[in-house]
């Protein structure tokens, strides 16, 4: 089996359009991915700049609060601090609104896709008011300009952004020999969470050759890692401990610490259980959950052959005839459900309410949560589950079901003949019983339902 | 349940009249299920923002106590009819759990908590409890105490345990399978819909035995749908928001509870739900008894629709962390640490607080602010597991509570 424009559109974009073409040839995907990111200069999403911004509004309006205790001027602000979350909210569900528009509209779909999954597998969220929602924002700035450049590249964009040194405790990690801790006393003191999953998630794999030795040097090298809500990402020496620190055999220190850690970074994507890793969990994300050993071990060797360039790894999988098989690929997530639903509605801008955070929430935030995916949440820092039947429980699956039902007559006033929808949706994947199904559904809007739950559309 | 499905499958699969492709499929696989690996039922509650244990066990006897909480005790300090011990009182919004304290079938332990200490942050506070590992890893934690119990047992099966609730929840994810669904995740489909989907799914076993259980669930759930009355094309697209609306934390706890019953009292030996609402930062007195109030009608529910079945079981309900002694400035309390676990069942052994009270005198507080924990709450948690199902003491230890130790049997069951 090999390339088609149909199946690609399905298996490694978002889906089919009538409104875009499918790529035409592994060539011509690949082009589109190196070329100019268009999805995200038509549906823009702030970075991380604005969310230091917000934040710092957010503790201005809370100390200001805090301080109106008691005085005339307490209602005020904590108007004020009702309006600054409102205003988080409806940002956040307009974001949303670009990134489904993103994937409805684009001719790259292969970039959108390769965005989420390299989100997953930097999955990180935010637990502080003002960090709720700004996954997406980075997304934009940490993962989406690295998705087919040097793997390296990506995860020192990472370890260093703020998000994932908060999320994973970095920020307060503190050599036991730091300055700042031998001049205080108290339980603060080493964080291992990072360079853990830097190790077993983010890297090495959790089969990967290190020891707790490993861990617990790296977590050194860590320290001093933070940042400030002025600042952003921020090397504080007093946290760092001294000294060189040994991981996996090699010894980094020297004078400039962050290019200390930048170096183990670098080792650490070339390695071969690296390499393996990421061929695998690709294989396993864009293919199947037990993807083919050669396969694996293409993408494995491109990988290393190409010093850790993403872009001839992902050649090497669209050029393998074991990613075009016939047997019924992944279970969509909701994200990819709903994207490509939107995507075969043929829509236009307009009928994604972006600015509408109640129907933005009604039609797609509450849904997605129902069906297991929480919009900008992680349920953990390994990400979202791969295995299919973590997705497809008879509550998910109903909540599935039902949003397929109801949503396309909220998208769109007119819908389209569900006997054509078949062929926009699914083209030659359709499969007799849902073409039949189409055809025997009582009403539009059922029609359409049907065919949006039909295993050949949930699978890619 | 299952017997009547697959006659009504059976049915479909006929009437579709669909040709010789569909009607050589094996359409209908009955499910079988495993038999159950024990007899006993666990339910599981957690009770989220940090439940007031002092509050809601209050500790009358202590001399301190009336100071500390004179703006929110109101002018109902004394506890009369709601004395359990002659030290602790019951709260009045769990005056209708006093028969059941009467009949040796409520339990509480006070002064308990996780290993949290010192942040009294929601998120890491309960991770924490779900997570059951202890407090090294405050985030990251990828599976909860109950599904690795699960997976340490031999004999679980898809429908042993229900994770009940729209809400993920940390305590019942990993690698064993835990079912899942929420009343209000009921299906509205007209027949021919129903039949349709059945259709397009029937090929893929994973969907097809999804939407079989989920068809299932739904008319045997609270919101019992007659399939042969006419559903419109409104009612379809009215389902998701109906879902929505019921989703809000305070709206269909009685029907989850119904549901969770319906389930333990079949195949299912373990379900797990949480009650929100006990973040008590402001006019405490009055928001408390909006969490309590559903708290005690759950567990009557539950002792209600088990019937027979209430007699194997425990029902635990636990919070991420108890509450400060002394009252805010907003007649409520702020994040503390000690805390009350809830004990309900026909196999307790009840009628006590558990507890080896530390005292509420200053210098015996934590941080001279929150109640002093004296237990680990897994520990008693760990001690139910054994008595319920038999655990080993090391399977407690080393996998569903790493790093515990259970100390001695504070002989919570019968």
């Amino acid at each position: 089996m090999s390339f088609t424009p149909e199946r690609a559109a399905i298996r490694f974009g978002c889906g089919l359009s009538p409104q875009q073409a499918a790529p035409a040839s592994v060539e011509d995907t690949l082009a589109l991915l190196t070329g100019p990111d268009r999805a995200a200069e038509t549906y823009p999403v702030p970075g991380w700049d604005h969310v230091l911004q917000r934040s710092r509004e957010v503790r201005r309006d809370t100390r200001a609060f805090r301080k109106s205790v008691g005085t005339d001027e307490e209602e005020a602000k904590r108007a004020a601090m009702k309006a600054m979350r409102r205003k988080l909210y409806e940002e956040s569900g307009h974001a949303l609104g670009q990134v489904l528009l993103r994937r409805a509209m684009t001719k790259d779909g292969l970039r959108e896709r390769l965005a989420s999954f390299w989100t997953d597998h930097f999955a990180a969220s935010g637990k502080m008011l003002a960090w709720r929602q700004v996954q997406v924002n980075y997304t934009e700035e940490a993962i989406r300009p690295y998705v087919s450049g040097r793997f390296a590249d990506m995860l020192k964009a990472v370890i260093t952004h703020p998000l994932m040194l908060r999320y994973l405790d970095q920020h307060v990690s503190m050599g036991p020999n730091s300055p700042v801790a031998l001049r205080r006393d108290g339980p603060q003191g080493l964080n291992e969470n990072l360079a853990r999953e830097l190790l077993e998630l983010h890297t090495l794999g959790v089969d990967g050759p290190y020891q707790q030795q490993d861990v617990r040097q790296m977590a050194e090298l860590l320290t001093g890692l933070t940042f400030t809500l002025d600042d952003g990402f921020k090397l504080r020496p007093g946290f760092v401990e001294p000294g060189d620190k040994t991981v996996l055999g090699r010894t980094y220190g020297g004078k400039d610490r962050l290019e200390a850690i930048f170096a183990a970074l670098e080792d650490l994507a070339a390695h071969p259980a690296t390499a393996r890793h990421l061929a695998r969990k690709l294989a396993v994300h864009f293919v199947g959950d037990t993807p083919n050993a050669g396969l694996v071990d293409a993408m494995e060797r491109q990988y290393t052959q190409a010093g850790g360039q993403l872009l001839p790894v992902y050649e090497v999988m669209l050029t393998h005839p074991a990613a075009w098989g016939d047997a019924p690929g992944n279970v969509k997530r909701p994200l990819d459900f709903v994207g490509s639903t939107l995507r075969a509605l043929d829509l236009d801008d307009r009928h994604v309410p972006r600015g509408n955070l109640r129907k933005m929430r009604r039609l797609f935030y509450n849904p997605m949560d129902f069906m297991g995916q929480t919009w900008g949440r992680v349920t953990g820092p390994d990400g979202w589950p791969e295995a299919d039947d973590q997705w497809i429980t008879p509550q998910r699956l109903a909540a599935r079901m039902q949003w397929a039902m109801f949503a396309p007559l909220r998208l769109r006033r007119v819908l389209p003949d569900p006997r054509e929808f078949v062929d926009m949706a699914l083209g030659g994947q359709a499969t007799e019983q849902v073409r039949f199904a189409a055809k025997a559904a009582e009403t539009r809007a059922e029609g359409i339902g049907v065919v949006l739950s039909s295993a050949a559309f949930q699978r890619m | 349940m299952r017997s009547t499905h697959t006659s009504r499958r059976t049915f479909l699969a006929r009437s579709l009249g669909l040709g010789c492709s569909l009607a050589a499929s094996p359409l209908i696989t009955p499910v079988t299920m495993a038999s159950a690996p024990w007899d006993n039922r666990l339910v599981v509650i957690i009770l989220r923002g940090g439940l007031d244990g002092l509050d809601a066990v209050r500790p009358y006897g202590a001399p301190e106590f009336a100071q500390y909480r004179a703006p929110i005790l109101g002018e109902d300090p004394v506890p009369g009819a709601l004395d359990l011990d002659g030290y602790f009182s019951l709260h009045p919004a769990l005056a209708d759990l006093m028969p059941l304290w009467t009949a040796g079938q409520l339990s509480f332990a006070h002064a308990v908590s996780t290993p949290y200490r010192n942040k009294r942050s929601h998120f890491d506070g309960q991770d924490i409890l779900e997570a059951g590992t202890g407090s090294a890893q405050v985030v990251g934690s990828r599976d909860g105490w109950l599904n690795r119990m699960l997976a340490g047992v031999p004999g679980a099966h898809a429908q042993t345990a229900y994770a009940i609730g729209r809400n993920s929840m940390l305590l019942t994810r990993g690698e064993a399978k835990v079912a899942d669904w929420s009343p209000d995740a009921a299906l509205v489909l007209s027949p021919q819909a129903e039949r349709l989907l059945d259709l397009v799914m029937h090929d893929d076993e994973l969907f097809r035995d999804a939407l079989g259980e989920a068809i299932d669930l739904s008319q045997s759930g609270a919101l019992a749908l007659d399939t042969d009355a006419d559903i419109d094309s409104a009612d379809m697209m009215n389902a998701m928001q109906t879902m929505q609306a019921s989703a809000r934390p305070d709206k269909g706890l009685a029907e989850i509870a119904r549901f969770a019953a319906g389930r333990l009292r079949e195949d299912t030996r373990i379900a797990a739900y949480s009650i929100n609402g006990f973040d008590t930062h402001a006019q405490q007195s009055r928001n408390i008894k909006r969490a309590l109030s559903p708290l005690a009608e759950n567990i009557l529910i539950l002792r209600d629709e088990l019937g027979p079945v209430w007699d194997k079981t425990t029902v635990v309900a636990m919070t991420e962390f108890g509450r400060t002694v002394r009252t805010n400035g907003t007649f409520g309390t702020d994040h503390g640490t000690g805390g009350l676990m809830v004990m309900a069942g026909g196999a307790l052994r009840g009628g006590r607080v558990v507890t080896d009270w530390p005292g509420l005198d200053e210098a015996s507080l934590f941080d001279r602010r929150d109640l002093m924990p004296t237990r680990d709450v897994r520990a008693h948690t760990g001690w139910i597991m054994r008595g319920l199902f038999g655990l080993d003491r090391s399977l407690v230890e080393n996998t569903v509570f790493p790093g515990l130790e259970l100390g001695d049997d504070p002989g919570l069951l019968l």
